[in-house]
């Protein structure tokens, strides 16, 4: 285990512990003020913990008991690469001399510092704008350039804070894929609310809400047997929460869910049900015949979802076609039923 | 694309006209007051101009007397700034980027000298370093007379002079924030290299133009200089206090000494404003 964090920090509602093995990837999947970025913070050196303690390959960054330090080392000398939304190149410098910085910094006489910025800039595939002013680069190539800089530092840890969140939607994919190449020996924490960075870029997610880890696994397992809200809906996932009976997962309104297969669970355990929105149809009148499952609702909002449009309401969210929302006459406040069959419903135990 | 990115290229579009732009809260009214005022500032300079003996300038302006006030006031005006510098720069980091309690009172402190009337800072520095002032006495028990010497004047600039360099270069790293400096800590940089190779050449344009102000500044002191160090000529009398002297028994002199005093502090200014340009665009 080479990065141990255990820390609060009252003063921002933070109370979390996170672990990263060597050369692996955490992503910190969170909605915004959930505290990702405060638990970046205090890896990164720019925040104290209360209480707690931080360690990197046996260092002890930061330790501190009910607000009294016991061991800090100042941010320069953590090895930590903190690397934000805005790439925050130094606008007085080059490309070459951003990407040089780090080992400049550390001592790395100028001609191998400049050789190293080299070697980068080829692994980004922007030699050519070697000598150009940050200011002259677009958004996309300055975020490249921001990530070989932090790489270039050697860091022992690399901290992402929303990397992508800055950027056009059409340059972010080449930018994932730059990132899934460089970062495959880094060890690195990486904080998101894009389900398709975890999904891509981490071996490991961390669920963070309300400044605490609700939940924690291995990328596919989280994504695709969420146990908490947050991950249900990061993951595009309708969850129904309850506990188990004989006939279903009976919730807490009172209905009972019922899905595909027979969880070898006993009675009373708390259990977790999720589908998927396409799953879900919508209707005017109570449904007849098949589905199992059926709600009263009411519809909240309407967004276009790819060539869906994505029906939330007040139970379940549903993706249906254009054509249906018009026929149906679906708007905010209309009184509906929502139908899912058994088959599409998974149960497990929370 | 960043924010210094597009903050950068505001300025330099600003400076070319554009005859597609439209003005946006800018009443036709305030073109009037506006040109009175330039015309305020402007005239007096012109009119100086019209009653300069110009026949005679050559010898006034290189009288003994001109040229040591010329002299003294180049050099003490070039220690004084050198002094708000090593002084000033570190004020600065620390009104900026410090935390501590009583800073807001501090930073109001500092500002003091700038409304503070010159005279009653010389009476104040005087009081200070006079012979029986608080750290006078101590001092001349160790040889040291600082009051009615060169050494006064540069305080006595220095005085005044400083607030100019902190106000100036303070507002320069607020605004530039403490985010590029966690960037580079965060590649490995200590505070020294942050503050050298990252922090310093970010807010070097206002770095400069408090220099530029500072020095200004110092050049035109007349009331703490004359309240502190006196008017010995060679010694303490700088060009504005042989300006004020020479306009009750020569006013031509006066006028040409004036004229003097514009014209070093426009080629001051431009210099280093095309120096200081130079460095925001680097």
């Amino acid at each position: 285990m080479t990065f141990e964090l255990t820390a609060t920090v009252p003063s921002r509602g933070l109370d979390v512990r996170l672990d990263v093995a060597a050369g692996r990837t955490l992503a910190l999947l969170g909605p915004n003020g959930a505290g990702k970025s405060t638990a970046l913070g205090l890896a990164a050196g720019t925040l104290r913990p209360h209480d707690g303690a931080i360690t990197l390959d046996g260092r002890t960054l930061a330790g501190a008991r009910d607000g009294r330090r016991t061991a800090w080392i100042a941010p320069h000398r953590r090895r930590v690469a903190l690397l934000a939304q805005d790439p925050m190149l130094f606008p007085h410098l080059s490309v070459r001399e951003n990407i040089a910085f780090g080992p400049r910094a550390q001592g790395t006489t100028r001609r191998e510092a400049a050789a190293r910025a080299d070697r980068w800039l080829d692994a980004i595939d922007l030699a050519d704008l070697a000598d150009r002013r940050p200011a002259a680069l677009s958004g996309g190539q300055a975020q490249r350039v921001a990530i070989a800089r932090s790489l270039a530092a050697a860091p022992r840890l690399l901290l992402l804070d929303e990397p992508m969140a800055a950027l056009d939607v059409d340059v972010t994919p080449a930018l994932r894929q730059t990132l899934q190449h460089l970062l495959a020996e880094q060890t690195t924490i990486l904080a998101t609310h894009d389900v398709l960075d975890a999904l891509l870029l981490a071996d490991e997610v961390a669920v963070v809400d309300g400044g605490r880890v609700v939940e924690r696994g291995p990328t596919a397992e989280v994504l695709s047997r969420p146990r908490s809200a947050f991950a249900a809906s990061i993951a595009g996932l309708n969850l129904l929460s309850g506990t188990w009976t004989s006939d279903g997962v009976a919730t807490a309104g009172g209905e009972v869910v019922h899905g595909h297969g027979a969880p070898d669970v006993a009675l009373g355990v708390a259990m977790t049900a999720v589908c998927r929105p396409a799953a879900v149809a919508v209707h005017l009148d109570a449904p007849h015949g098949s589905p199992r499952n059926t709600f009263r609702a009411t519809v909240r909002s309407l967004a276009p979802h790819g060539d869906l449009v994505r029906v939330r309401t007040d139970r379940l969210a549903a993706d249906v076609t254009p054509g249906s929302v018009a026929e149906l006459g679906l708007a905010p406040g209309r009184e509906v039923w929502l139908a899912v069959k058994a088959a599409e419903v998974d149960v497990y135990p929370v | 694309m960043s924010a210094p990115a597009t903050s950068e290229r505001a300025a330099t579009t600003r400076t070319r006209l554009d005859p597609a732009e439209v003005p946006a809260g800018l009443p036709r009214w305030a073109y009037l007051p506006a040109v009175g005022g330039g015309l305020f500032v402007v005239l007096p300079l012109v009119a100086m101009g019209t009653r300069v003996d110009w026949s005679n300038y050559g010898g006034l302006v290189t009288s003994e007397s001109a040229r040591s006030a010329l002299a003294l006031s180049l050099q003490t005006a070039t220690a004084s700034t050198l002094l708000c510098l090593v002084l000033g720069i570190p004020m600065a980091l620390v009104l900026a980027r410090g935390r501590f309690p009583g800073q807001h009172l501090l930073r109001s402190l500092v500002l003091v000298p700038l409304v503070l009337p010159p005279v009653v800072g010389g009476v104040a520095l005087l009081s200070t370093f006079g012979r029986r002032g608080l750290l006078g006495e101590s001092m001349e028990v160790l040889g040291l007379q600082i009051a009615f010497s060169t050494t006064a004047v540069v305080l006595a600039q220095s005085f005044v002079a400083l607030p100019f360099l902190v106000v100036s270069l303070e507002g320069s790293l607020r605004t530039a924030g403490e985010r590029y400096d966690v960037v580079a800590a965060s590649l490995g940089a200590s505070p020294a290299t942050v503050l050298r190779r990252v922090t310093l050449p970010l807010v070097w344009p206002g770095l400069v133009s408090g220099t530029v102000l500072a020095f200004a500044r110092a050049l035109g002191e007349f009331g703490a200089t004359i309240t502190f160090a006196g008017s010995l000529q060679g010694v303490t009398r700088t060009l504005p206090l042989e300006v004020y002297l020479q306009r009750e028994t020569d006013p031509d002199a006066a006028v040409a000494l004036s004229l003097l005093l514009v014209a070093v502090a426009v080629v001051v200014i431009a210099a280093t404003h095309h120096r200081g340009a130079g460095g925001a665009a680097r």
